[in-house]
């Protein structure tokens, strides 16, 4: 069995185009402002977090691909770039690229105006919008960029359904598929999304944005960060909730080093936080909770966790940390990543915790 | 643990002990298998939603049945099932049954699917915006429009437990579940896994197909000279997977062996394939490298052949490079044109009808052929035929790219 290394990340969020502005947020622990978004037929504005545009338009978005494109592919390109970045300078060990992209909701903006406009009259329907609605469309755009993708999952899932994507990123890797991989996890924004988070958890703010981890062989590529376990996938059921699923994916994943931190997916609504709350209300390390910073953001918020483990276990600050992931409808998944040497990684940057409550 | 993974020396051989499948030739194997060889042609004016403003006016719509089979499913559970959730449980009961499973713990379903539970989300959308005050049965449609929750009916009405992956590589998934489900049991993770795909006709993927004028607005004629279009259809089709060791340790009846996967991504255009069919060329070969056999083994082609004029030549080419002089008499046909492009449900309905050729030894037919397009310089069957079938590739394509080819071999 080899041992798996995270050689890269990339982060797009409500903060910001990359992890730096990710790792900033979250150190200041405050959330992030929110802005108003119409929601048609109602009266006073939704409240949302969105990404702002980028300081400097990407130059990935004159790839003949991406022009069409919404920005839940944008948001993916730019995270496989950063998370990638490190690859590109040794292209020589990295031929085959494989991609695994997860989604929950998917390119839901072009979703909604295509069938908008079908509901309007199907024949005026534009056709340059539909197969942008196609969950597979995102990764085939991606690995259309990054030109070295040879193998190439969709998965759609609730948010614990990003470390099953990481898990297969691993098992391809140890089958010699392929030399590195790439998990992605990203969400774009549309009114109806916020309008059915409301449904289930009204104080939560929807957000987008999308993040990523570049998964290689250990001795590949310099990396600082190993995958050390992530646990079995915790499926709920009518006779198993989802408490007890948390409950059960915790106890798989203790056992760890010391001065650990605990990277959750609180978002400050009891009710969605309930099962996972109890879960680790005994957990007495640092803990991390990019929602309550960054607010609800599907699978992105899956992959910031994932992002913010594996940049706090590079920039020296803990050995270990580990992520849980207690998903709306589907499972509990937890993961520990690890430091694999005293070395930094050459792909990470400096600085402290933060906002981490030791 | 999903990681580390356990190491397997080996890599056992998977066989299919039980197969399920839902088609406008009906609900069943029997049905189905009778109308696939026969080449019977299953579509019908869409009566599901209006398509008195699109440009095409039929499909192969399913007649569901008003009850559902006894299941673990509550009555509150089952009031809200949708039709894509529907066929996806009649094909996994069918299936079940036939395997003879039971009640398992961590046994992996894995599910392909391009839109889920779409209506549902349609129903959403209307209502939101037609009267966006009032939230009657949105909840559940938000919750149910989801596949992984339309999945966990599926654990609930078969008393299982276990992961659930959901693929959703467009046209491919089907193919890329039942490939995905052989790679968790080669990879020595599990023993057995339960895998394939659904998908329901809806409204928004028909107008989609209707405005991109890829339906045919005459008839489905894969790889045809004169052909214009692909036609949509519905169902889903559920096979379960498991070692030989433990086929035979049940003393279970053995449908079929899979023998081989293979899946890799085109590049070349997010809708259209390399004009040459250099991915599909690939997987092929893979597919054939993994399960040892040369063109020469082939007995059957079960191609992804969507009745589109791009995606024909495509694959006709790629076969004919892959093949050789073979090609010439290597019997191909899609039964795309008897029941339609099930999308998300195609490569497992495929699957279902090559093991039912290496079954039952007969060529399936398809409904509607003329004259071959000049790139094909294979045979293409289009009428019922008894023949020995031992080997039987399947390919499936999706938007986006990814290209899949799965490879059954006779149990005798």
């Amino acid at each position: 069995m080899s041992r798996i290394v995270v050689a890269g990340w990339g982060a797009v969020s409500p903060a910001g185009w990359n992890v730096a502005a990710l790792r900033e947020a979250l150190d200041k622990g405050e959330p992030l402002p929110t802005q108003p978004v119409e929601r048609p037929g109602w009266p006073k504005p939704l409240r949302a977090r969105l990404v702002p545009n980028p300081a400097v338009r990407p130059e990935f978005l004159a790839h003949p691909r991406l022009r069409r494109t919404s920005p839940v592919t944008h948001y993916a390109a730019a995270v496989a770039l950063e998370a990638t970045a490190g690859l590109r300078a040794s292209p020589e060990a990295i031929r085959r690229l494989g991609m695994i992209v997860c989604l929950q909701a998917g390119c839901v903006q072009y979703t909604c105006r295509f069938f908008d406009e079908t509901l309007k009259n199907p024949a005026t329907a534009s056709p340059l919008l539909f197969p942008e609605t196609v969950y597979a469309a995102l990764g085939s755009h991606v690995a259309a960029l990054l030109k070295n993708v040879t193998l190439v999952y969709s998965l759609v899932g609730d948010p614990a359904s990003f470390l099953q994507g990481v898990a297969l990123g691993a098992q391809w890797l140890e089958e010699k598929r392929a030399d590195a991989c790439l998990v992605i996890g990203a969400e774009e924004f549309n009114w109806i999304l916020a309008d059915a988070l409301r449904l289930f958890d009204r104080p939560a703010i929807l957000t987008c944005g999308a993040g990523a981890l570049c998964l290689c062989r250990e001795g590949e590529i310099a990396a600082g960060v190993e995958l050390a376990a992530i646990t079995d996938a915790h499926t709920y059921s009518e006779c198993r909730d989802r408490a007890e699923s948390a409950r059960n994916m915790r106890r798989q994943l203790d056992g760890g080093a010391s001065r650990e931190l605990l990277c959750d997916g609180l978002g400050g609504s009891p009710r969605a936080d309930e099962a996972e709350r109890a879960a680790w209300n005994d957990w007495s390390g640092a803990r991390v909770s990019p929602k309550r910073i960054l607010g609800e953001g599907l699978m992105a918020a899956a992959a910031w966790q994932c992002v913010a483990a594996c940049d706090a276990v590079a920039n020296g600050r803990f050995a270990a940390v580990d992520v849980s992931l207690v998903g709306s409808n589907q499972q509990a998944i937890g993961a520990r990543f690890v430091r694999t040497s005293p070395s930094i990684s050459h792909l990470s940057a400096g600085g402290d915790a933060g906002n981490i409550r030791a | 643990m999903l990681f580390p993974l356990p190491s397997s020396a080996t890599s056992p051989r998977v066989v299919i002990t039980g197969a399920g499948v839902v088609t406008a030739l009906g609900i069943g194997w029997k049905p189905n298998a009778e109308g696939f060889r026969a080449g019977r042609r299953a579509f019908r004016p869409v009566t599901l939603f209006d398509v008195s403003r699109q440009r095409t006016k039929i499909a192969a719509e399913v007649d569901l049945p008003t009850t559902l089979p006894p299941s673990g499913l509550n009555d509150r559970q089952i009031a809200r099932l949708d039709r894509a959730g529907m066929m996806l449980l009649l094909a996994a009961n069918e299936a079940w049954r036939q395997a003879g499973w039971e009640s398992a713990e961590n046994l992996p379903l894995v599910l392909g699917t391009t839109a889920g539970g779409m209506t549902l989300g349609e129903a959403y959308f209307r209502q939101a915006l037609q009267t966006p005050l009032r939230q009657r049965r949105q909840p559940t449609r938000a919750v149910y429009y989801q596949a992984q929750v339309q999945a966990r009916m599926a654990l609930d009405a078969l008393n299982f437990s276990g992961p659930i992956t959901i693929i959703s590589n467009a046209c491919a998934s089907g193919s890329n579940a039942i490939g995905h489900a052989w790679d968790l049991i080669r990879s020595g993770q599990v023993e057995c896994a339960f895998a394939g795909g659904y998908d329901a006709l809806s409204e928004m993927v028909f107008s989609g197909f209707d405005a991109l004028q890829a339906l045919s607005p005459t008839v489905c004629r894969p790889f045809d000279a004169k052909r214009d279009g692909l036609a949509l259809g519905e169902g889903a089709a559920m096979i379960t997977l498991e070692t030989l060791d433990r086929a035979r340790r049940r003393n279970a009846p053995i449908l079929g062996e899979l023998v081989a996967y293979s899946t890799s991504i085109d590049h070349h255009h997010l809708t259209q394939p390399h004009p040459q069919g250099d991915t599909t060329l690939n997987v092929m070969r893979q597919a054939c490298t993994t399960a040892g056999v040369a063109p020469a083994d082939v007995d059957y082609i079960n191609a992804h052949g969507t009745g589109t004029v791009l995606n024909d030549s495509s694959e006709a080419i790629a076969i004919g490079r892959w093949a050789g002089s073979r090609a010439t008499t290597l019997p191909v046909s899609s039964t795309k044109a008897d029941i339609g492009h099930l999308l998300g449900a195609t490569g497992a309905v495929e699957a279902v009808v090559c093991l039912m050729a290496l079954r039952e030894q007969w060529l399936p037919a398809q409904g509607a052929f003329e004259s071959p397009d000049p790139a094909c310089n294979f045979p293409i069957v289009n009428q019922p035929r008894d023949a020995r079938i031992n080997v039987a590739l399947s390919n499936s394509f999706g938007f986006g790219g990814v290209n899949a080819t799965l490879i059954f071999r006779r149990w005798t």
